[in-house]
């Protein structure tokens, strides 16, 4: 009996109240369902799609966060980069997984450009990163807004038909890359179950990447900064040029991101539509157990299901129960307030 | 040779200080020509948009004074107000009755709003900003729960106009019409066809002044303190965590008349997302007017508002003219105003870390020295 208390207490110390929290409410979310008549096979598959969806871009909170530069607000850059990847793309009519992967790779040189300006500022700013970051992603986000008005585009399916340019402020990737990763070896259980194995596929390469990435000599060093500064610096690593190379990859997996979110969301979304696109990624992490310090590939995985979890049953079990669309609200108060907890909460270091 | 050095960087100091001003002088100056308004309208314009913005943005200068840095939970204190309002107008109290009770009916839910503000930035040291600023979101999201489910359902509301359709939750736009202007239009003065909304404006003469009493009390010392240095302010006996909820208290509750000032003036409040607004912009114009998160005047205030709404007056039509498009002038400005709080925290950390390194240096000076006489 004393053991059992000793290791249920020793759960809650490592998984925190607030994610047992959201995971018993996740949980009854899923067993109440089937009694106020939403189908769990379909929950289920908007949940692993959504995951596939978004994965990317909370892994790309991890560099950052391992680097010691905190959590990646400024994810709207990475984003950016990505969507000037898609867009080339869809100028030059490139379509199907050719499309996918030239606008990964297009966005790719982008996001190293973005990303060094983007490190350079966070470097000087060291211990104010956050606050500034989330501001730097506001305004790149709005000097893109005065891009995309300007930026010679000329794809009909993109700028607005009337006046022959700016473009769109949302524009269909169907007929060009929509799906085309999630149909890989997906598969359906009977008429509402449909798994996007692709997309799972790509998420596993991606993670395996990272974690190979962190066992390597650079990873290592990387790591090592965001545990201590001075003592990496005292064993001669070069602090600045780790925490760059953390941002830059950061960014990249951003902009990898944006393009999973988009192939299997089907849409680009231009102007104000990335602003606030940090934020369900922050929480996201941050609910699979990251702290500000530390987060782990399983944080990734974890997080992301649990978020998105709630973010796809609470409004379609919410609603069926009291017929009003609360899921806006919910998505605030969930992500919001998980951040809000790992900022307050005093770091402990595990060795 | 000393003095030279000397002269040459409080030289240079001038410039990053008031960089950020500057600058908005500079794009100013260049956008009033092209916007090609005459000065009069300028000028009511400006006295307008001063009287109704300045009072928010002056209750950002007590935390900072405390050295909380800027306080995003100003948003608090909107929402605050703006529950005020909801209920003056449902119940039909107008004038300046009606401001007087939303203001008192405010007060206390801005009360505990700060409370928990200052709580949360306790919890949340060094990191007060960036936690002041999603504390802000998720209050938000607290509101939106009231406003669209509890407003006519837990919460009686008498007049079905303030209400959606379906019987409960408040309206998106909320008119103000029994208060629309009544401050402002209480005692105005009309100087060569420019209003001037002179009560308002007593108003804010009055915050001005009790910023001013305050810094001279015993707990505008206490802050002072604190916002200087925290382990010094500690250790000689002052309780830092509730001199800092304090502080937030005060900037929430006065935020929150903030607010009703700002939207007498409107006369329609967009009722989820008005409360938004206030935050960044306040925050852009004290930036613009050469504040910094450590430090803030009342010069700053009003040439900050002053400025930043300038650029509102004129961006849409110097962009219409420049390029042919007034949304383009307007993503202008939305990138200038984001990208001035940037610049200005960027300029703010770049110099705390300089000024640190400096005393770090000079400090291995001294006990060098001191090592070198002991031997």
């Amino acid at each position: 009996m004393e053991k059992m208390r000793r290791i249920l207490l020793k759960f809650i110390d490592e998984a925190g109240w607030p994610r047992i929290i959201i995971g018993f409410f996740l949980f009854s979310l899923f067993a109440i369902a089937p009694f106020v008549g939403v189908r769990i096979d379909t929950s289920l598959k908007d949940v692993f799609v959504r995951v596939g969806m978004n994965g990317v871009m909370v892994l790309a909170m991890v560099p950052m966060i391992r680097s010691g530069c905190g959590l990646n607000f400024g994810l709207p850059v990475g984003v950016i980069a990505g969507l000037l990847g898609a867009l080339i793309c869809l100028q030059f009519e490139i379509v199907g997984m050719t499309g996918l992967f030239t606008a990964m790779i297009i966005s790719i040189p982008f996001s190293v450009i973005f990303g060094y300006f983007y490190a350079s500022i966070i470097n000087r700013v060291k211990g104010a990163e956050m606050m500034i970051a989330t501001y730097i992603g506001f305004s790149v986000v709005a000097l893109m807004c005065i891009g995309w008005m300007l930026l010679p585009f000329t794809n009909p399916i993109m700028v607005w038909g009337f006046s022959g340019e700016g473009l769109r402020t949302t524009i269909s990737v169907q007929g060009y890359y929509q799906d085309v990763l999630s149909d890989i070896l997906s598969f359906r259980i009977g008429e509402h179950f449909y798994f996007p194995t692709g997309m799972f596929l790509f998420l596993g390469v991606c993670c395996v990447g990272i974690q190979l990435f962190f066992k390597s000599r650079t990873g290592l060093a990387m790591t090592a900064v965001g545990k201590n500064p001075d003592f990496a610096r005292a064993s001669t690593v070069n602090v600045d040029r780790m925490r760059t190379h953390s941002v830059i990859l950061s960014t990249a997996l951003g902009a990898i991101g944006i393009i999973m979110y988009q192939q299997s969301f089907g849409f680009i979304q231009l102007y104000m539509g990335p602003f606030y696109m940090a934020f369900p990624a922050v929480a996201a992490i941050l609910l699979g157990g990251a702290s500000l310090k530390n987060a782990t590939i399983t944080h990734v995985l974890v997080g992301t299901f649990l978020f998105q979890g709630i973010v796809t049953m609470a409004p379609s079990v919410i609603n069926s129960m009291m017929e009003s669309d609360m899921s806006e609200i919910i998505r605030i108060v969930v992500s919001n307030g998980m951040i809000l907890y790992a900022l307050t909460r005093k770091e402990l270091y595990r060795r | 040779m000393k003095k030279k050095f000397f002269h040459n960087e409080e030289r240079t100091f001038f410039f990053t200080d008031h960089a950020v001003p500057i600058l908005f002088l500079i794009i100013v100056a260049a956008g009033i020509p092209l916007s090609g308004y005459s000065a009069s309208y300028l000028i009511q314009e400006m006295l307008l948009r001063l009287s109704r913005d300045s009072f928010l943005v002056l209750s950002l200068l007590v935390p900072i004074m405390a050295g909380m840095g800027l306080n995003f939970g100003i948003v608090l204190g909107s929402m605050a107000g703006q529950i005020g309002l909801i209920f003056i107008t449902d119940w039909g109290i107008a004038g300046i009755p009606g401001l007087f009770i939303a203001a008192v009916l405010g007060t206390p839910v801005a009360v505990l709003l700060g409370y928990l503000c200052g709580k949360v930035l306790n919890k949340a040291r060094g990191k007060e900003m960036v936690s002041s600023y999603i504390l802000g979101f998720f209050i938000n999201g607290l509101y939106q729960f009231v406003g669209l489910y509890m407003m006519g359902k837990i919460i009686p509301i008498i007049k079905p106009e303030i209400l959606i359709s379906r019987g409960y939750g408040i309206r998106n736009a909320v008119s103000l019409v029994g208060i629309r202007g009544a401050l402002d239009k209480f005692l105005d003065l009309k100087i060569m066809g420019v209003a001037i909304p002179v009560t308002t404006y007593l108003v804010i003469v009055l915050f001005c002044i009790f910023i001013v009493w305050i810094k001279n009390t015993k707990l505008g010392q206490d802050m002072r303190a604190v916002g200087q240095n925290i382990s010094v302010a500690e250790l000689s006996g002052i309780n830092v965590n509730r001199t800092r909820t304090i502080s937030i208290i005060i900037s929430t509750v006065l935020a929150s008349y903030g607010q009703i000032i700002f939207l007498q003036n409107l006369g329609t409040m967009n009722t989820y997302t008005s409360h938004e607004m206030a935050g960044v912009f306040s925050i852009a114009a004290l930036l613009v007017g050469g504040a910094t998160v450590a430090k803030a005047s009342l010069v700053n205030v009003f040439l900050g508002v002053a400025l930043f709404h300038m650029l509102f007056i004129i961006s849409p039509m110097a962009g219409k003219r420049l390029i042919g498009s007034a949304q383009l002038g307007e993503y202008f400005r939305v990138f200038v105003s984001y990208g001035v709080i940037s610049m200005a925290l960027v300029l703010h950390a770049v110099k705390a870390r300089a000024q640190n390194a400096r005393q770090r240096i000079q400090m291995r000076t001294e006990i060098n020295a001191e090592v070198g006489e002991a031997e």
